[in-house]
């Protein structure tokens, strides 16, 4: 099963990928832990994308992908910004960005899915890919 | 409808703050950030964050802790947290941030530490 949705760069669409996260790993009957720990990491991807990714540009789309499988619940999110490449960003454990108000998002992602990738997209923006298992 | 509601109480000097609904990007992080600045502002900055009502918080919501325990320690202050959910618990452990908040179970407790 996969379900595609587009939306908006803004600070709603980060509650409103999540609804629809939570609706369609339910009708996967995937478990309250489960879509727990995919409704954090999407909500932190999602928010990368407007805010980082897009800048709060809204005329430019977060393009969200949910699949379901045998191997487990994959969620690809892209936006359509100049990019950044994941290496360059501080770890926020390091004891000299503790107290660091931003920069947490990916360390959430990493922490709650099992699988994340990141790469450039050919038609421009970034993509992070997601896996949680089964 | 807003996603969060913060009630003031004070308790000797210690004000404290029960937060109810989500503490997230946008309205939720605003309105925290909002009533610790009107509260430093009115030379409050003995602060107890009660978390037992937050359902949900992301990186945003807990930088918006953070940010709100520098500026009150900034002011000569602290800010310390009251009753974590497991949840909350957990994203302060995998952000090692456990170790920078003063974190209680028991308000009595919390307040005691303030002298």
């Amino acid at each position: 099963m996969i379900r595609e949705i587009q939306l908006p760069s803004r600070i709603e669409s980060v509650d409103q990928a999540a609804v629809e996260a939570d609706k369609f790993a339910k009708s996967c009957g995937l478990g309250d832990d489960f879509v727990s720990a995919i409704d954090l990491a999407i909500r932190e991807s999602v928010a990368n994308a407007v805010k980082h990714g897009n800048k709060f540009d809204e005329t430019k789309s977060v393009d969200v992908t949910f699949a379901d499988s045998d191997e487990g619940f994959e969620v690809t999110v892209r936006d359509h910004g100049a990019g950044f490449d994941v290496d360059e960003i501080p770890d926020p454990t390091n004891p000299e960005n503790l107290l660091k108000a931003n920069g947490r998002g990916i360390l959430f992602m990493n922490s709650f899915m099992d699988e994340v990738s990141w790469s450039n997209h050919s038609g421009g923006g970034m993509v992070v890919k997601m896996l949680k298992k089964r | 409808m807003s996603d969060i509601t913060i009630t003031e109480r004070q308790a000797g000097d210690v004000t404290i703050l029960d937060l109810e609904g989500k503490v997230t990007i946008g309205e939720g992080s605003v309105a925290l950030r909002t009533a610790i600045r009107r509260l430093l502002g009115e030379g409050k900055n003995k602060l107890l964050l009660n978390l037992a009502g937050v359902g949900y918080i992301d990186s945003s919501g807990i930088g918006e802790l953070v940010s709100s325990f520098t500026a009150v320690k900034k002011e000569g202050g602290t800010l310390k947290l009251l009753k974590l959910t497991q949840k909350i618990q957990d994203l302060l452990a995998i952000t090692k941030l456990l170790t920078v908040f003063d974190v209680f179970d028991e308000e009595s407790e919390a307040l005691s530490s303030y002298n």
